[in-house]
């Protein structure tokens, strides 16, 4: 079987996001850019499959500015063993990315496609559902744990109140969750073999999909600013504090 | 513009997140709400009572008990030949359908709005862990919009007098099918209706622990519980506890953050909460710029201290 990863190259979670003065967006000049936490957890999760004997190879793939080859050559780092960069320079919404992901997917015919639940850009947490839609499959999102058997996958989903497991027919769609792994670090010898592993190069032409947005963005602006309170001298202060406020 | 709402329910009663949706949707037109389950007529009725609800449709098949997601969009799919917007809770459940949904009839989804804005089709949404905000227009003929509880008043649960209708869909689709579930019941507020939330940390250090101190303070104070996702990745309390980001998205009257150090990614999950209560022993920990009560102690002294003084 073969598994396909998409993986976004996003602002990296440990940087604080600062919205422009213009309301025009999110300022990402020289910002860290990394993948996308819950796309580390998916090309993990594909390794593990393939160290486990259930998949044969792993392709990576990724929409997004030439600059998302670094993104790339992190998953094939990590042990991905093919990568293809669909460049574009605009911003792809999630129902583009998943009809570019479903040519993709005609082509490369994977058993599995292993995407994050959600990016931590624009947080929509829709492309796996979408390629599912698209391609008539299954859908396990939410992913804490993933058991390929003969056919079949079955997915212990992260849901409200607990958890759920559904079995899906293969080909499947998973979406990961934040436990479903822990992603490794890749070694420096895995990086340096990673550069002459191949990265195929297209673009969202190649695959007849029209990418042009269905939402336009006419302002981003920063949330309400919370202002810091007051430190408190002890146990007592804090008590009168919410007995006043009603709740004890 | 006629709207169809996912009413979010097990089989036996509406799920509390539905009335926050119903007052999103009723912001866009008409509200119409669906009711896909198993032996669902009771919730049907329920339903039906929500005030501000033109019609309840209901489709009761075993296809649809555990709202799989490839049985239920096609049934919505084509009760959409009716309606202009599909309108979700942003719950698991209306986040695993509603994308689905959208795709199915070639839409861009918009994702957990916080505000319906004038003119025609425009939304604002967070974006980068709540860090910005979006002002965002749609230009696709038809809707399908997940909404943040949080953001908007709940419905009257009562009041109302739809008429239900039944419909039917195209049932099982084939491609996957219900395993089992692991749902813990418990008497405490739902975290994401509580109006007091006890949340613990990675400080608190073992499951243990988080029971001995964290329990006890939220029990005086009729709370939930939530954490951080350290805590719940450390398996000190279960995944649903997790508040943030990538968790659940409260905004209680009084959030209390014991051990908590403030990670951007978890303020994303509750800095909306009235009041932030933060005990921290380290006093530059972030959690302390957004809180209005600060506590610099180590938990383990203050918080039995405090559970026996309130
Ligand atoms: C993709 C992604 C998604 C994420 N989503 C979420 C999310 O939804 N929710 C979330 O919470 N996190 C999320 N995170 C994780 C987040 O970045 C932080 O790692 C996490 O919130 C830290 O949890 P913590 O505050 O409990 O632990 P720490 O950051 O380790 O903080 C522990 C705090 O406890 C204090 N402390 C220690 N001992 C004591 C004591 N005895 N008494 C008092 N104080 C003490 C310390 O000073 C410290 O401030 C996400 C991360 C990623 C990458
Ligand atoms: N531009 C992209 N390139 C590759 N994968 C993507 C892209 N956008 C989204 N994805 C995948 O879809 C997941 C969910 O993204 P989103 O629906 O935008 O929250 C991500 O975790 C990726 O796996």
């Amino acid at each position: 079987m073969k598994i396909l990863v998409p993986v976004k190259r996003v602002i990296d979670y440990n940087v604080k996001p600062r919205v422009k003065s213009d309301g025009s967006g999110v300022d990402l000049a020289n910002v860290k850019m990394s993948m996308n936490p819950f796309d580390e957890i998916s090309v993990e999760e594909a390794i593990r499959l393939k160290e486990g004997g259930k998949a044969e190879e792993i392709v990576a793939v990724s929409i997004g500015p030439a600059k998302a080859q670094e993104t790339l050559r992190t998953a094939l780092a990590m042990g991905a063993d093919r990568a293809i960069l669909v460049e574009t320079d605009h911003d792809v919404e999630p129902l583009a990315v998943a009809k570019i992901l479903k040519a993709i997917v005609d082509e490369e015919q994977p058993g599995l496609v292993i995407l994050g639940k959600q990016a931590i850009d624009d947080d929509s947490n829709q492309t796996g559902q979408m390629l599912a839609a698209l391609l008539g499959w299954g859908q396990g999102t939410f992913a804490n744990t993933v058991e390929v058997g003969d056919g079949s996958v079955e997915v212990k989903r992260e849901i409200d109140g607990g958890l759920q497991t559904v079995r899906l027919n293969l080909p499947a769609i998973v979406t990961t969750d934040l436990r479903l792994n822990e992603p490794r670090y890749a070694s420096l010898p895995n990086i340096m073999k990673a550069k002459s592993k191949p990265l195929d190069q297209k673009t969202p032409g190649d695959y007849g999909v029209d990418t042009a947005p269905r939402l336009s963005t006419s302002n981003v602006s920063e949330p309400p600013k919370r202002e810091a309170g007051e430190i408190l001298e002890d146990v007592d202060a804090l008590v009168t504090k919410l007995k006043n406020m009603g709740v004890a | 513009m006629k709207t169809l709402v996912w009413v979010e329910h097990d089989n036996q009663h509406v799920a509390d997140a539905t009335l926050a949706t119903v007052t999103a949707a009723s912001q866009l037109g008409e509200v119409h709400l669906l009711v896909a389950g198993s032996g669902c007529g009771g919730v049907a009725d329920e339903a039906a009572k929500i005030e501000g609800v033109g019609k309840v449709h209901v489709a009761d098949d075993a296809a649809y008990e555990h709202h799989l997601a490839e049985n239920v969009a096609p049934l919505i799919a084509d009760l959409m030949g009716h309606h202009d917007a599909f309108v979700a809770p942003a719950t698991t459940t209306g986040k695993n359908v509603a994308p689905r949904v959208a795709a199915l009839l070639d839409v861009m989804q918009i994702s957990d709005i916080l505000s319906v804005e004038d003119g025609d089709k425009c939304f604002t949404r967070p974006i980068y862990a709540g860090n910005a905000i979006a002002t965002v227009t749609s230009s696709d003929e038809k809707l399908v919009i997940t909404v943040r509880g949080t953001a908007f008043d709940k419905a009257a649960a009562d009041g109302g007098s739809a008429e239900i209708e039944a419909v039917s869909g195209p049932g099982d689709a084939g491609l996957s099918s219900f395993v089992s579930e692991d749902i813990k019941a418990s008497d405490r507020p739902e975290l994401t209706s509580a109006k007091v939330i006890v949340s613990g940390g990675r400080a608190l250090g073992s499951a243990e622990k988080f029971e001995e101190f964290i329990t006890p303070l939220a029990d005086k104070l009729g709370a939930g519980i939530g954490a951080s996702r350290a805590a719940v990745d450390a398996g000190y309390v279960p995944n649903d506890y997790q508040v943030g980001q990538t968790g659940k998205i409260v905004a209680p009257e009084l959030y209390i953050a014991i051990g908590i150090s403030g990670a951007i990614q978890h303020l994303a999950g509750m800095k909306d909460s009235k009041t932030i209560v933060a005990i921290n022993k380290d006093e530059d920990a972030p959690i302390f710029q957004v809180a209005d009560y600060g506590l610099v102690a180590d938990l383990f002294n203050v918080v039995p201290e405090l559970t026996e003084k309130l």
